[in-house]
């Protein structure tokens, strides 16, 4: 046979036992958007009443600088920094697993209740205080993320889990956690409520290394359990059936894949608020710039820091010296978009 | 004759409604075995109960003598392949990647692309004739290819036993012919097992080495397509009222079915 198959696009990697084919678009995005995020980074550190000048950031941040100049960089805007690129990359390898699982676009953490779940537990925390208020707002949007997940999977378990049922229960359960959010606000105390309202949001005003460190933490475990899972969701994404005759063990692989979109989506907003439609826009803008049939998680990641950290530098140029939270920003760049999809969706059902 | 794949005693059933009590059966190795039976009689119940997609109320289903579903379903992967009636590829999917994910049973995270999967690769690729279009999405082919496609992931998935539930749903005679033109070859130049559901009872009886007859969750008659296919069985299977004759092409079971009424056909 002399006809060989010829892969385009793609470079085939074999060494010893490891091989891989691996598509050179999504790599090329990856190098590009992170080139990106770093760079933005750089602006975003630099930024501020006390200006710091590219050249200086790379000085203070390889062990030089002033006193002052390295106490403004690296205690208070580094931090706030580390976390917009680490919240991006949280919610955008979120929504691109759970998008992919459920067989649709719309299935972000977003519309899936996680977050709904994440911010009731915080506002929870902060206005009603006792037991929620004793676990502190991360914990408690950890805590609130976690129980609409389960309770979303839970409902939307029949036999095994359907995409667009997953999406309906989500969004009901993401109706009903809005509701309870309302309900707690009007009963607040007017600081109380200032301070919740500015959570759901979404915002990166004020973190420090206390708030970036344990989501790098979680990072380091759960990424590479993204990565892992990506084998078996690349056959998920054929259906059930198709994917059982592959030899995946479903239910085991649904689970592993929904826990881990959950928990990254939670640690995400328990740092951050829920930034609004991170996880949903970011994969989609990753799978029409990569191509292919799936949003590619490493590019996906990349490109969710991107639009974080760029977001929150904007959200602080526009109206200075005041500052927008960022979860505004990236809703007004997020809801023309799922206008979008939606009609385009609906256009194509009927005809 | 040997059976690789069988089933005893099975009790098949969605929720409370059952659809096959207590069926016993063999898949012939070697053969190419064709499921035969009105609509609702269990035949697709049957094959997804055999290729542990369904898992049985009762009975077992043994594959090379262990039970099917205390075997992990990845070696099961490795032995019998599975096709589901239209299956869905995502958006965007080129026949290439559909291909390639016919290995997954074989890949492990470091091992993703061995110079042997991309050997079966091209040969299912090649054998199928959809080498060159490799490169296509796979919701940009015509039916016809779309199948191809499916069945050339199957094959990638390099196992003894295919299982072909309604493969030529959908496609115009002549793809129908195409389609089961190649699992004709499958089974004479790669000795592959097949068992496939089908509707049409003439085709059946041309591209089956066996037929198995069902109504109503039981298996009424196996064997060679013309022992089964008789006049008596098809107006006891399906009620209808037909001439069976040799096919003129190829000496196999051809089915004419007869008017029910005078003036129910043009004269």
């Amino acid at each position: 046979m002399t006809d060989q198959l010829i892969l385009p696009g793609r470079r085939v990697v074999r060494a010893g036992p490891v091989s891989a084919s691996v598509p050179l678009r999504p790599v090329l995005v990856t190098v590009l958007a992170l080139a990106g995020a770093l760079g933005v980074a750089v602006l975003a550190v630099g930024h501020g009443e006390f200006p710091i000048p590219p050249a200086t950031v790379w000085e203070v941040l390889t062990g030089g600088g002033t006193r002052i100049e390295r106490h403004i960089l690296l205690n208070l805007r580094l931090p706030r920094v580390v976390c917009a690129l680490l919240v991006g990359v949280a919610l955008a390898i979120a929504g691109a697993l759970t998008q992919t699982f459920a067989r649709n676009p719309l299935a972000s953490p977003d519309v899936l209740g996680i977050t709904a779940g994440a911010s009731a537990g915080a506002v929870a925390a902060i206005v009603l205080g006792g037991v929620a208020g004793s676990l502190g707002v991360p914990l408690a949007a950890l805590v609130g993320a976690g129980i609409s997940a389960t309770l979303v999977y839970l409902l939307a378990w029949r036999r095994g889990l359907d995409g667009f049922r997953l999406v309906l229960i989500g969004l009901g359960i993401g109706e009903i956690l809005r509701g309870f959010i309302s309900w707690v606000l009007i009963r607040a105390e007017l600081v109380d409520a200032t301070r919740a309202n500015i959570w759901i949001t979404g915002s990166l005003a004020g973190r420090d290394w206390s708030h970036a460190e344990p989501l790098a933490l979680a990072l380091l475990v759960l990424v590479p359990l993204a990565l892992a899972a990506t084998i078996a969701l690349r056959v998920l994404a054929f259906g059930a059936e198709t994917a059982r005759g592959l030899g995946v063990r479903l239910q085991r692989a649904q689970l592993f894949v929904v826990v881990i979109a959950a928990a990254l989506a939670a640690v995400a907003v328990a740092a951050a608020g829920p930034i609004e439609f991170v996880a949903f826009v970011v994969p989609q803008i990753a799978l029409r710039l990569c191509g292919g049939s799936r949003p590619p998680l490493l590019a996906s990641a990349m490109l969710g820091a991107l639009l974080v950290v760029g977001a929150d530098l904007v959200a602080q140029i526009v109206v200075a010296p005041k500052e927008l939270p960022v979860g505004l920003l990236t809703a007004m760049i997020g809801t023309p978009y799922l206008l979008w999809l939606l009609l385009r969706r609906s256009r194509k059902v009927s005809g | 004759m040997n059976a690789r794949l069988r089933g005893e005693g099975l009790h098949l059933a969605y929720g409370d409604l059952t659809v096959i009590d207590g069926l016993d059966v063999d898949v012939h190795d070697g053969l190419v075995t064709t499921i035969i039976g009105p609509n609702g009689c269990g035949k697709s119940t049957l094959l997804k109960a055999l290729g542990r997609l369904l898992r049985p109320t009762g009975g077992q289903v043994l594959l090379d003598g262990r039970r099917i579903d205390r075997t992990p379903t990845r070696d099961v992967a490795r032995v019998l392949g599975v096709l589901p009636q239209s299956p869905t590829a995502p958006e965007g999917l080129t026949v290439a990647d559909l291909v390639m994910r016919g290995r997954h049973p074989h890949q492990t995270w470091f091992r993703q692309w061995s110079r042997d999967d991309e050997d079966q690769v091209a040969d299912a690729l090649r054998w199928t004739d959809m080498l060159a279009y490799a490169d296509r999405p796979v919701d940009a082919l015509s039916g016809g290819q779309r199948q191809r496609a499916w069945i050339s992931m199957a094959l990638a998935q390099g196992t003894d036993l295919l299982l072909l539930d309604e493969p030529t749903t959908f496609l115009d005679l002549a793809h129908q012919i195409d389609v089961l033109d190649l699992v004709r070859r499958l089974h004479a130049e790669m000795g592959r097992t097949v068992v496939m559901v089908l509707h049409d009872l003439s085709l059946a009886a041309r591209y089956a080495d066996r037929l198995i007859a069902m109504k109503d969750g039981r298996i009424v008659a196996s064997g060679a397509p013309d022992e089964v296919l008789t006049p008596a069985l098809l107006e006891s299977v399906f009620g209808l009222r037909a001439m069976v004759v040799p096919d003129p092409a190829t000496g196999t079971p051809l089915v004419i079915p007869l008017p029910r009424t005078a003036t129910s056909v043009r004269a």
